[in-house]
């Protein structure tokens, strides 16, 4: 068994997160064909398509004109080439103000791994975002790039959260909601430390862009003494204009909102005659593998923009949720990052994980076109790490069926070859991963 | 000269379906369009292409390509497999000796119902079998070939179409990935038996013989209570 069987038959066997996530992901999907439908969405995509594709071309030029404009707007910033960097960077930054720090979501600092390593430094982090607060108390991963609780039901949110609270809460949303509200609130006014991701950096202005729902964010950002953002390196637009066709591509196409309850833009660090605002803003860009797939021919996927409409769609997805892929990103983004970011980890089989049914290309908002890339994957892995057995599998088939008596002969041979129920082609390799669920019913 | 139509069975149609590339034989010939076998052709390729074998892909796709040439028209009762010669041909044979073959015989192929519709212009083929049935759109044929109306039409004509709720969500096939993670492709088979049987028709139609041996060996496993059948069957049936 791979890895993502593994994994995927675990989510499968699992009732009610499959219930979950798959009336979840369905949701959020038709939230979004709902919000598309009012404006021309396939014009703003092939713009939103454009400008990614210019920004990440002209990449090193713009994030030297970013961090010159932050360092201007008085941002601190850190280049960071690999998570430990990053991490050694953040974790320093943090010691020098206290050991609490509240944090918002951030899907880079999945990929670094940042909660773990600040904790094991002797650092209190408390995930803010709702769903992030609820998988964290679980001691589980985000399941979804934006709904990173979309597995819970709420029965499992109330006996998460009750131990917390130390009193019967009940499962009624609005009831759960307000405990954690009261909960993190305090942490919100102690902490002297937030740190929370980036949706976009604005290059012209030195603007740090942040989309979300609850608030949280606004908090991290804006209430701690120090705000530490990080942001994946790619994550940038070239103007303000630019970023007015990108952000209702990430809205409507993550929650099918037309716009999102908060979306702040940070210009940095309090100045001399503000009320508020945190006193120092670091931001740390993370290169960890992304300049690295920017030369080759992967680079579209840096293209992405993290709205999780690929997994909502996902039919693959939808069975077997986000830790099926075994890293930080789950459905055809993840299937197709996975193996480019972490390709020492054993997960290019993810190529692999998809029917290629090509949903996913129809409805990403910068078109990425991700099935193409996941047929790349395949290309590279049947030269580089597929087995011998698979190989030779190929080169049989092939052999075979480069000649017409020996086609005509195994494929009328196969007319006979009805399955009904398990035995006997259970004893018959590969044919047994058939009929193991399924018969063959030949219509002659 | 008349012109030189062959009938292309893809190997699913060779090796399980045969009766669905005979009712595709009839049904064109109601059209008024007589096909010829392909002798020499075998497989369009794609297990080995969507595998990422591509060598082992190009090698079978080559034998296929050249019993094709000299035909005007190519006809496929598969959706996948058309979409792989149309669509994938192209880059398999990029830099080829026979990328110009390729690039010729690509644009000769066409789905059936694609090609009764859009080629031939018959709309309507047979008389009304008083059921109801409802459209499974493959993957490949309605996101790379684009293809939803044709069959619709075609079905219109023959029996009552409804719709399937999210009709046009993978089946689950994929081809080796079928085997490659079987419990997934299953769970989503299942997704669309469910979807069949809130649509409340007693008949499923699909254009490609790989979701129909998915769907139907699901539904056969677990005895679900609908028929699958393949678009040239059920308008064979009506003519």
């Amino acid at each position: 068994m791979t890895g993502f069987e593994r994994r995927s038959a675990a989510a499968l066997h699992d009732p009610v997160r499959l219930q979950n996530v798959r009336r979840f992901s369905e949701r959020a999907h038709d939230n979004r064909t709902a919000s598309v439908g009012s404006i021309d969405f396939e014009a703003l995509r092939t713009e939103g398509a454009r400008l990614r594709a210019e920004a990440v071309a002209d990449l090193p030029a713009l994030l030297d004109r970013f961090q010159r404009n932050l360092e201007q707007n008085g941002v601190v910033v850190h280049r960071a080439a690999t998570g430990a960097d990053a991490v050694a960077y953040i974790t320093g930054v943090v010691l020098r103000h206290g050991t609490e720090v509240v944090k918002g979501k951030s899907m880079a600092s999945e990929e670094i791994g940042l909660n773990e390593r600040l904790q094991a430094a002797g650092v209190d982090v408390t995930e803010t975002d709702l769903g992030e607060f609820i998988v964290q108390t679980a001691g589980e991963a985000p399941e979804h790039i934006i709904i990173p609780a979309i597995h819970k039901s709420r029965a499992a949110v109330r006996a998460l959260l009750e131990p917390l609270a130390g009193e019967p809460i009940g499962d009624d949303p609005a009831d759960l909601t307000a405990f954690a509200r009261a909960h993190l609130r305090e942490r919100f006014l102690r902490a002297p430390v937030g740190i929370t991701g980036v949706n976009f950096g604005v290059a012209e202005t030195g603007t740090l862009v942040l989309v979300e729902n609850e608030g949280n964010g606004r908090m991290c950002s804006g209430l701690p003494r120090v705000h530490i953002a990080i942001m994946g390196m790619e994550r940038l637009v070239a103007t303000m204009a630019d970023l007015a066709t990108l952000l209702p591509l990430l809205i409507r196409s993550g929650t099918g909102q037309k716009i999102t309850s908060y979306v702040s833009l940070v210009g940095g660090p309090r100045r001399g005659d503000e009320a508020d605002g945190p006193e120092e803003v670091h931001l740390v860009i993370l290169d960890n593998g992304r300049s690295r797939v920017r030369e080759t021919a992967y680079r579209s996927v840096l293209h992405c923009i993290r709205c999780g409409a690929c997994q909502n769609v996902c039919p693959v997805y939808r069975q077997v949720g986000g830790t099926a892929y075994g890293w930080v990103y789950g459905g055809p983004i993840g299937a197709v990052l996975t193996p480019l970011l972490h390709p020492q980890d054993g997960l290019d089989e993810l190529g692999q994980a998809s029917s290629l049914c090509a949903a996913c290309d129809d409805v990403c908002p910068v078109r990425i076109p991700l099935h193409e890339l996941l047929l790349g994957l395949r290309r590279d892995r049947a030269v580089t790490s597929a087995g011998w057995l698979e190989r030779l599998a190929f080169r049989t088939w092939s052999t075979a069926w480069s000649r017409p008596w020996l086609y005509r002969l195994t494929t009328r041979a196969a007319r006979h070859v009805n399955i009904r129920g398990q035995a006997p082609a259970m004893h018959v390799p590969l044919l047994k991963r058939w009929a193991r669920t399924r018969d063959v019913r030949v219509k002659r | 000269m008349p012109a030189m139509i062959g009938l292309f069975p893809t190997c699913l149609g060779d090796a399980v379906h045969p009766q669905v590339v005979r009712d595709a034989e009839r049904v064109l010939r109601a059209a008024g369009v007589e096909t010829a076998p392909i002798p020499r052709a075998t497989c369009c390729g794609q297990p080995a292409w969507n595998s990422g074998f591509a060598a082992d892909a190009r090698r079978v796709a080559r034998q296929t390509l050249r019993a094709m040439a000299g035909l005007d028209a190519i006809v496929v009762p598969s959706g996948s497999c058309t979409a792989m010669m149309r669509l994938h041909w192209r880059h398999l044979f990029h830099g080829d000796r026979d990328q110009a073959l390729a690039e010729r015989t690509s644009s000769r192929v066409f789905e059936l119902s694609q090609y009764l519709v859009d080629e031939v212009g018959a709309e309507a083929l047979g008389t009304p079998l008083g059921r109801t049935v409802t459209y499974h759109d493959s993957c490949h044929m309605l996101r790379e070939l684009r293809l939803a109306e044709q069959p619709r039409k075609l079905l219109r004509a023959v029996a009552d179409l409804r719709e399937l709720p999210r009709g046009d969500r993978c089946c689950g096939f994929g081809g080796t990935f079928s085997v490659r993670y079987p419990d997934v492709a299953t769970a989503m088979a299942d997704d669309k038996l469910a979807s069949a049987a809130a649509s409340g028709a007693e008949t499923v139609v699909s254009a490609d013989p790989g979701c129909i041996m998915h769907v139907e060996g699901r539904a056969a496993r677990i005895g679900a209570d609908v028929r699958v059948v393949h678009l040239a069957s059920i308008l064979a049936e009506a003519l």
